[in-house]
């Protein structure tokens, strides 16, 4: 079998997994952060033109789905955000709101140039970037990026979220101690409100 | 069980733009000369443009329409600080007329840069809307009669300063930027 | 806010952010705000007001991705704007930027040799395939139909390869530019098309077995989201979605640009008007594209290869630069071309893409920047009907109606 077969679920890694954690050799809280990994599930939120390359990633080509990664529809039943290029300012206001549905543990990654500074767009008027928006854990560059380097940030969430135990700690701690606090400056969606014709 | 569609009539073709865009240019002119709407002509690569009063676009809008000009195919603004206008031209075209078809002809108009206003077009071309829309939001032309005019693409805070007029300003990094200026000179 | 509150955690909302909820706004109406996350995944929302789940009122509210291309286009000089309109659309970006480059073209009064010009039309179809086949891929995931998304997705990688070996990127080529285009065909390109296109026609006999002629395909689109043919030409939609309301109208045929005259295709129409209409103009259009590529590909095959830029550009050329594109076939860009400047004037430039009529107003006032570049996109022209088409229906067929209309958002945006 090939090395890479450990990331796949390999029903024997996961029956010998089951018979360590019933013998007690494994701690919980490792199990925790090795299945949070592996069900790594982004949401359908589509901020920019990325979504083509990410829309290829979960094609069958580069089959991102191998990983554990499922695109699912409601923001309450995934963990996982991809800022899929640039955030505008009236997106902004959609991320943070489908940010605060998730729930937690849950990791985000900014895919594109323009999700690290702007990328083409860097002295546009209408575009804010998505680290002051929501803390971001893995960044991709390219424009666009290739499917290839989303499946690698993928892996690499995964990666990090088993050797710094973030998941479990996180579920023990109500917070996620090793990352900073962030909230947005400005309330991004006060146009919503103002723009309404009945006020909410 | 299910069976399959009927395909329609293609397009006829292929056809001389030149020639479209002559007939629809003379349709064009008759269509203005005969409700007596006075206009001048601007010359572009690819469409001509109809310089018309403000108090009688409606009338020349409507003349268009009557002549086969069915559809908006944008409505184009252009701000000229120096000479303190702003211009508003509705190209348009037609589908259903084959004589016609694709030739765009604009219909433009000059408007004051301090106070810009003119009367809305959507009555004529329902197609107009939403690109009214947006010359409201980027340059602050006020649509009179609009059904529906509120900003479009941007956020309010946004579109009060309409970013597309000449003075708003968004800065682009030279090639130099950082570089020390004896490098620069080489 | 204080300090204690932990937003993080996702237990605390100290922004008093919320999700919008219904209104109610009349009797037994109420206003529901569909996206900008929904399980279309597209970025706009969609304001619908409904009595029980019959729409009778629908607003689009877009923006969500405006970029302002038409802004930065005006400061960036003329070559600089052509990787930035790409990003309007990138799986089409040859139709998008085409247009920009033959307005430009039209300025300067330079125009592309001929084998340029039909390496344009050969990545032109072959992005109008792989848009479509994106569209069918979306258009399946807002039908819940998961294996024609696979299969849309997994046949578009064959011509994003084919533009990927023709260009060296796979979605953003930045291929055409003012005066010819930036390659030439590689070695054993063309019987790689031929392949290609050999293949994606014994698919498209698959397709319509199993999405066009399923009965439940067919039960959800047929009658649903009409139409009619005066009310699409009042609308001003473009593309497939006016051309399956028998509005027989491409920009192809009516000015016909680079070689599409020399070629021998046809432009499929249908005259219902409803969603299953728009889609069957899809496939059919796949299908004329893929003759047009054969064409094109035997063509290039059999010429001698000549420069690809035009004469005026090419005498500027150091040897250097001639060296490597007659042995490489690849034209360089000239540092002149970054600052050049372009004769006053004021030219439309447009084309038809995947989605339909593109049109550029690009206006020159004699600098190194375009004075006012307007663009009109075919999403642009298109989100109309969404207002026109949705009211009458249950809220069920709205994905059905937004998928048969496929809305690009960041190209409606711009």
């Amino acid at each position: 079998m090939e090395e890479g077969r450990v990331y796949l679920g390999n029903l024997d890694v996961a029956a010998k997994r089951a018979r360590d954690i019933l013998l007690g050799k494994i701690k919980l809280e490792k199990v925790v952060d090795w299945a949070n990994a592996f069900s790594l599930w982004p949401v359908h939120l589509t901020t920019s033109c990325c979504s083509t390359e990410f829309a290829a990633t979960f094609g069958p080509r580069f089959d991102g789905e191998q990983f554990g990664a499922l695109p699912w529809v409601g923001p309450r039943q995934t963990n996982l955000i991809v800022i899929e290029g640039t955030v505008t300012r009236k997106m902004a206001c959609a991320v943070r709101v489908t940010w605060e549905q998730m729930p937690h543990p849950k990791f985000a990654i900014a895919m594109g140039a323009c999700a690290l500074d702007g990328g083409l767009f860097y002295n546009s008027y209408n575009v804010v970037r998505p680290w002051e928006v929501i803390p971001i854990d893995i960044y991709i560059p390219g424009c666009p990026p290739r499917p290839e380097s989303v499946a690698r940030a993928i892996v690499e969430l995964q990666r990090r979220i088993r050797s710094r135990r973030v998941a479990s700690s996180w579920i023990r701690e109500g917070w996620r101690p090793d990352r900073d606090y962030v909230a947005p400056k400005e309330d991004y969606c006060s146009w919503q409100r103002t723009s309404s014709p009945v006020p909410l | 069980m299910v069976e399959a569609r009927e395909r329609a009539e293609g397009v006829v073709g292929p056809r001389r733009y030149e020639e479209v865009l002559k007939a629809a240019r003379s349709r064009a002119e008759e269509a203005l000369r005969a409700v007596g709407v006075s206009f001048s002509i601007e010359e572009g690569k690819g469409f001509v443009d109809l310089v018309v009063d403000v108090d009688s676009v409606v009338r020349a809008a409507e003349a268009l329409k009557a002549a086969g000009f069915d559809h908006v195919v944008s409505v184009t603004a252009v701000d000229y600080p120096k000479r303190k206008q702003i211009k508003v031209a509705y190209h348009v075209t037609s589908y259903l007329d084959p004589e016609i078809a694709g030739g765009i002809v604009g219909l433009a108009v000059y408007l004051p840069r301090a106070s810009p206003e003119m009367p809305s077009l959507t009555s004529v071309w329902v197609s107009a809307e939403f690109m009214e829309r947006e010359v409201y939001e980027f340059f602050g032309v006020h649509f009179r009669g609009h059904p529906d005019l509120r900003p479009l693409l941007l956020v309010p805070e946004l579109a009060e300063k309409h970013p597309l007029r000449k003075d708003f300003v968004v800065r682009e990094e030279s090639i130099y930027e950082g570089v020390p200026e004896r490098v620069r000179r080489g | 806010m204080s300090g204690e509150v932990r937003v993080y955690g996702g237990w605390r909302d100290d922004l008093g952010l919320r999700v919008i909820p219904s209104k109610r706004i009349g009797k037994d109406v109420y206003e529901v705000f569909i996206g900008p996350q929904h399980p279309g995944s597209g970025h706009m929302r969609i304001i619908i007001r409904v009595d029980g789940d019959v729409i009778v009122e629908a607003d689009p509210d877009i923006g969500y991705v405006h970029r302002t291309m038409e802004k930065l286009g005006e400061i960036r000089g003329w070559i600089k704007p052509i990787p930035l309109f790409e990003r309007m659309a990138i799986h089409d970006a040859c139709n998008i930027t085409l247009p920009y480059v033959r307005a430009v073209e039209k300025l300067m009064g330079v125009e592309a040799p001929l084998r340029a010009k039909y390496l344009r039309v050969l990545l032109c179809e072959i992005n109008r395939i792989a848009s479509h086949l994106y569209g069918f891929a979306i258009f399946s995931i807002f039908l819940g139909h998961s294996t024609m998304y696979m299969w849309a997705m997994g046949d578009r990688e064959v011509f994003i390869q084919l533009a990927e070996e023709l260009t060296g990127a796979r979605l953003t080529h930045s291929y055409p530019i003012p005066g010819g285009v930036r390659r030439d065909i590689p070695q054993g390109f063309p019987d790689m098309a031929r392949r290609a296109v050999r293949y994606m026609r014994k698919r498209l006999e698959e397709y319509r077995k199993m999405f066009l002629e399923n009965p439940v395909i067919r039960s959800r689109l047929e009658g649903v989201g009409v139409i009619p043919k005066n009310l699409a030409a009042e609308l001003g939609l473009v593309g497939p979605n006016a051309r399956g309301s028998g509005i027989a109208y491409d920009v192809r045929i009516i000015e016909p640009y680079e070689v599409y005259d020399e070629l021998d295709f046809e432009v499929p129409v249908y005259t219902e008007g409803d969603a299953l209409a728009r889609t069957y103009v899809r496939v059919e259009e796949i299908a004329q594209s893929l003759r047009i590529i054969e064409q094109v590909v035997d063509w290039l095959e059999k010429k001698p290869r000549e420069p690809i830029v035009d004469e005026s550009i090419y005498k500027k050329y150091p040897p250097l630069h001639k060296k490597i594109l007659e042995s490489q076939g690849r034209a360089k860009l000239l540092p002149w071309m970054a600052t050049m400047k372009v004769p006053a004037g004021a030219a439309i430039g447009r084309g038809e893409t995947g989605r339909g009529e593109i049109i550029y107003y690009v206006e020159s006032d004699g600098g190194v920047n375009p004075y006012r570049v307007r663009i009109v996109t075919p999403s642009a022209r298109n989100v109309i009907a969404f207002k026109y088409a949705l009211p009458g229906h249950r809220v069920m067929d709205l994905p059905a109606i937004y998928g048969s209309l496929d809305y690009f958002p960041p190209e409606a945006d711009r």
